[in-house]
Formats: structure tokens, sequence, C-alpha cells
């Protein structure tokens, strides 16, 4: 194998058959196209976002990828295997973390739930120990070792439930959600956790989730996924330019005035003596400062980047018609 | 088969965590075996010998019903709980660990079983051994043979039950079947009148099903109703429908499976 990708996807469909109720008794039989004809590779030990509005065929992505679903056309590849074929062969290889489903023993203290992934995947005792010594020591779980998972609060839970998934020493991490209900701390020690993990055993990571943050802060690479489709996989900086982002300048003059007339940029809003101009993301903000600067009374001016929501909501949006 | 066996023992500990409930469960079965005592005496009074059974061999069936009802689960265990990861789709996440659904399943519910002998099973029987004039096993060649028949009946009752969980892949909503499967297995166990009170077919079919295997076989192991060949033959009857009823179970697990990887249920 010349190239080093852990993960591909070549021209991969899934299609339901969905029922739908047409009248009284009869049936309606439609087709939902889930994911329709997506491909990529992604190379061991990268860190990539997998992201897109609700629907929009992530989830039917990781099943396919953990061998739960079966594509309808196409071909999926992780580690070298078919998952669908060999889901319980692959499944020593992968670790799965669903933000909203636990895999841990909800009576049990959560050492138990450990112990009993060191026999299903077979981890060496050595291997075990240090590895658990890592997850207690990074996600800050000592003191939960021998607490039931159901006196555990959501984030601690999540911590655990991704311990769970890394005591094994996985080479790809699929993670949903992962920082779903989280407050900012327990998100900063699951990312901080994260990126580690990826640093240290070049675990490569397919991250899916709703939180951005989560992807600027852990992922070079994003792909973004719209109606089953593949509509961006690139660097994050490229988003911006793709999406046709603005930026906003947010300018105060020492008095009321109309909205300016600047080449390259446009009011949107006015408010007293404060206006906010919108210009393209890919522009420089500084000639534009100049300009402003020569011919308006400009006291103070600050440059508002745009949020990465709304880069892919457009994007999403944009991608309707097609 | 050690992850099996770990799963066991946990299955064990998961209920000996809850002791409160373990009492207040020991308290309500010797409530009922007393209820259920005094309606039997009354009966046999009027039907000396009736199934065959002298009056101390229906107090002790009684008692011993008490013991088993929850060892061998005749109100249901484990498949509401399955039944609620089929419909969320939670099962999703037991598919992709590389362990086997129902061995993992079948090795949770004998460590409850376990428990639930010990916990829910010996006390009960001692209340009623305090009051009422018991039967005992006369060897422990009995004791021995009679742990073997509860042991198979576990098997059984957990193969039951499985399948009924897994309709839940087609029938989505469980709640039915359960009730059903929980009736059933009430009737056809014995728990209400033992099965050799029922006269003509009814009785001939009531013995055959296997859900006779959870307290009736064993019932009749413990009496020492059921030596030498007939013993041999009563234990082949519960280990053909164990094996049968785990066989079937494998065949729908592979074709729920398939149905959810396939189709994505």
């Amino acid at each position: 194998m010349g190239t080093q990708a852990l993960i591909r996807f070549e021209d991969v469909e899934k299609v339901f058959q969905v029922r739908r109720k047409a009248g009284r008794l009869r049936r309606e039989r439609h087709e939902v196209r889930a994911v329709d004809g997506i491909s990529f590779e992604v190379p061991r030990g990268e860190m990539v976002g997998y992201i897109g509005p609700n629907g929009a065929g992530k989830s039917t992505s990781v099943k396919m990828l953990t061998g739960i679903l079966m594509p309808s056309a196409g071909r999926v590849t992780v580690a070298g295997i078919d998952p669908s074929r060999e889901r319980l062969r692959l499944a020593r290889r992968i670790g799965v973390v669903f933000g909203q489903r636990t895999t841990l023993w909800w009576d049990l203290p959560l050492r138990d739930s450990y112990e009993l992934v060191r026999r299903m995947y077979r981890v060496p005792d050595a291997r075990y120990r240090a590895n658990l010594d890592r997850c207690v020591e990074l996600l800050d779980l000592a003191d939960l070792l021998d607490v039931p998972v159901r006196q555990l609060s959501l984030g601690q839970r999540m911590r655990g439930d991704i311990a769970a998934a890394l005591l094994p020493d996985p080479e790809v991490l699929y993670l949903d959600e992962p920082t779903i209900g989280l407050d900012v701390i327990s998100k900063a020690k699951v990312r901080d956790f994260l990126r580690e993990v990826n640093a240290e055993h070049g675990t490569t990571v397919l991250l899916t989730t709703h939180d951005l943050t989560d992807i600027e802060q852990l992922c070079r690479r994003v792909m973004v996924i719209d109606h089953g489709r593949l509509v961006y996989d690139g660097g994050l900086a490229g988003l911006h330019a793709i999406g046709d982002s603005e930026r906003v300048l947010v300018v105060d003059f020492d008095r009321e005035l109309p909205p300016v007339e600047v080449d390259g940029v446009r009011s949107v809003r006015v408010e007293g003596p404060r206006q906010w101009l919108r210009f393209p993301a890919s522009a420089s903000a500084a000639p534009l400062v100049a300009r402003l600067a020569a011919r308006y009374p400009l006291v103070d001016l600050s440059v508002r980047e745009p949020a990465i929501e709304d880069v892919i909501g457009r994007m999403c949006a944009g991608s309707q018609g097609l | 088969m050690r992850l099996y066996a770990a799963v066991l023992v946990r299955g064990f500990r998961r209920y000996a965590t809850y002791r409160t409930a373990t009492l207040a469960g020991v308290f309500t079965n010797t409530v009922f075996g007393f209820v259920i005592a005094y309606t039997y005496i009354a009966l046999w009074r009027v039907r000396p010998h009736l199934g065959g059974y002298d009056l101390g061999q229906a107090v002790t069936f009684v008692w011993l019903g008490q013991a088993m009802l929850m060892t061998t689960a005749l109100f249901g265990g484990f498949e509401a709980e399955l039944i609620d990861r089929i419909r969320s789709g939670d099962v999703a996440t037991d598919l992709y660990r590389p362990a086997d659904l129902q061995l993992w399943w079948l090795a949770r519910d004998i460590g409850r079983a376990g428990f639930h002998l010990l916990g829910r099973g010996v006390l009960p029987m001692a209340a009623g051994g305090l009051f009422f004039p018991l039967v005992w096993p006369a060897s422990p060649g009995v004791w021995a043979a009679f742990l073997l028949a509860v042991a198979l009946g576990v098997v059984i009752s957990f193969a039951l039950r499985y399948l009924v969980a897994l309709a839940a892949f087609w029938l989505l909503d469980g709640t039915g079947i359960v009730l059903l499967a929980s009736l059933a297995a009430i009737f056809f166990s014995g728990m209400l009148l033992p099965l050799t009170v029922f006269p003509g077919a009814l009785g001939v079919l009531a013995r055959a099903l296997p859900w006779s295997a959870l307290l009736q076989v064993p019932a009749d192991v413990y009496l020492g109703r059921d030596t030498g060949a007939r013993l041999a033959s009563a234990l082949g009857f519960q280990a053909v429908w164990a094996v049968v009823l785990l066989g079937a179970g494998r065949l729908v697990q592979s074709a729920a499976t398939r149905r959810v990887v396939v189709q994505g249920g």
C-alpha cells in the first residue's frame, strides 16, 4: 500500500427504505439517501472534524465505519478491513464514544467496567495498568474509580466513557459529540486529553460534533457534510474563503454620521456614532482602515471574525439547491 | 471465556449492591409463601394426594416456588433493559464490541440468578421451614441433582426471555410480548398450581413446554419424585430445551443483526 490512508470511503452511499403513511391503511415506500456518494481518505495519525447539520448523514457514516451499517454502494475500508464484513475483528482496533450513549455498567463502580474492557479487548496487564494510570491522571478519574456509574455527573460519565474507549489502545477513535452537555472545564479537560492521545500515540481521530470550538481547537482538517454529500474537505482556514464569509469592522466616529461610503465595505448597521461595516474575510483590514481614517473622524475600531457556525450554515444552506 | 466469567461475577455483584431491596424482596416472598401455603393446605385437605403430592410435598412445592421465583425470573428480568437498548438504538454500541451479545447477557443473567438463589431463595425457604413441616432432600445426590435442574432452569429461562427481547427488533414495542411471556411463565412453570394437577391434554402440553423446566422439573427433582431413569430423562428434557432455545436465540440474533446492519433497523 503506497498511501497511509487508515480510513477510506470510496463513493459510499447508504439508502434507507422508509415507509410513510399515505392513507388510512396505505403505506408509501420511499427512499432516503442518507449518504449520497462520499469519498475521502484519512491518513494515520490525523485528527479530522466531521461536521454538518442534523440529519446530514454524519452518524450514518460513523455507523458504516464501525460496521454496524453496511453501505448500499461503494466501499468502506478501515485499517484494511471491510467493517461490515469483519465487524468483530475491526472492533478490537477501534474505539467509539457516542456522547449520548454509555457503554459503562450502570450499577457498578467505574473500575468494574474497565476490568470488563480489559478482558473484552484482551489488553495485556502491564499495558492496561499504564493506560489506566494515564487516563486516570489526564481525565481526573482518581476519585471516581470506585463510584457506581449511576452516581456520576454527565461530565464525569463522559470522561469515564472516553477512558473506556482508549484503554485498549485503539488505532482509530470515533467520537460522536464527546463534549455534549459538558461544562467549560470538563470540555477543556476532554480536549486536552484528546490532543495528548493523538500526539503521543498517533491515534487517528474522527470527531463529529456540533460544538465547533472542539473542531477549532483540535482539528486541522474539517470535512463538512450536508444532505449526504461532502461539501467541503480541507483546512479550517479555507472554510472561510469557500463559505464567502465576511468580517465585520465595528467603528466609532466622534459624532453621528450617515452610513459611510468607502470602496470594499458596506455599512450594515448604524447606532449613533457607531457603525458596523462588512467586508470580505479574504480582504486585508489595514488598507480599509487607512481609507476610513482618511475620510472620517475615526475614534475607535475593532474587527470581528466570522463565526464558523455562520460559515457552515451558509455553506449548507447554499448547497440545498443542488 | 474469562470475559464471560468476569461478566457473570459483575452480574452477581450488581444485585448484591442493593441489600435493602433484597431484604424487602425476602419479606414479600415469605408473606406470599404463607398465603399460598394456607391455600394449598385448604385445597389438599379437601382433595388429598391431588396431583400425586401429599400435603407435606404440596407445601414444600409452595416454598420452592417462592425460593425460585426470582432465580428463574418468572416475572421477567433483563429483557426489559435489552428491549430498551434495542428501541433506543443503544444496542448498536453493543454490536461493535468484540463480545457475543447472547453470551454476554447469558453470563449476566446467570450471575443474577446466582445471587437470587442465595439472596432470595435461601431465606424464604428457611422461613417456610420454621413454620411448616417441609420435606428436605434425603441425600447429597438429590441436592446436587436439584441444583443442576435449577441451573438448567435458569439457562432455559434466559433463552426464552432472550427470544422475547429480540422480538423488539421487529415489534419495537415489547410491552405486550413481555407481559404474555411472563403470564406463560407463571402458569406453565407450575407457579400457580403444580402441573401434575392439570388433567388430560392440558397437563401433557403443560409438562412438555419449556416453562415446566423453570419450577415443576426442579421441584420434582427436589421432592425425590424423579430418581434413576426418570431423573435422567427430566434433566435430559431440560438440556434439550436449553440447547434448542439457545440455538433459536442465535438464529434470531443473527437475523436481527443482519436487519440492523443491512437495513439500518
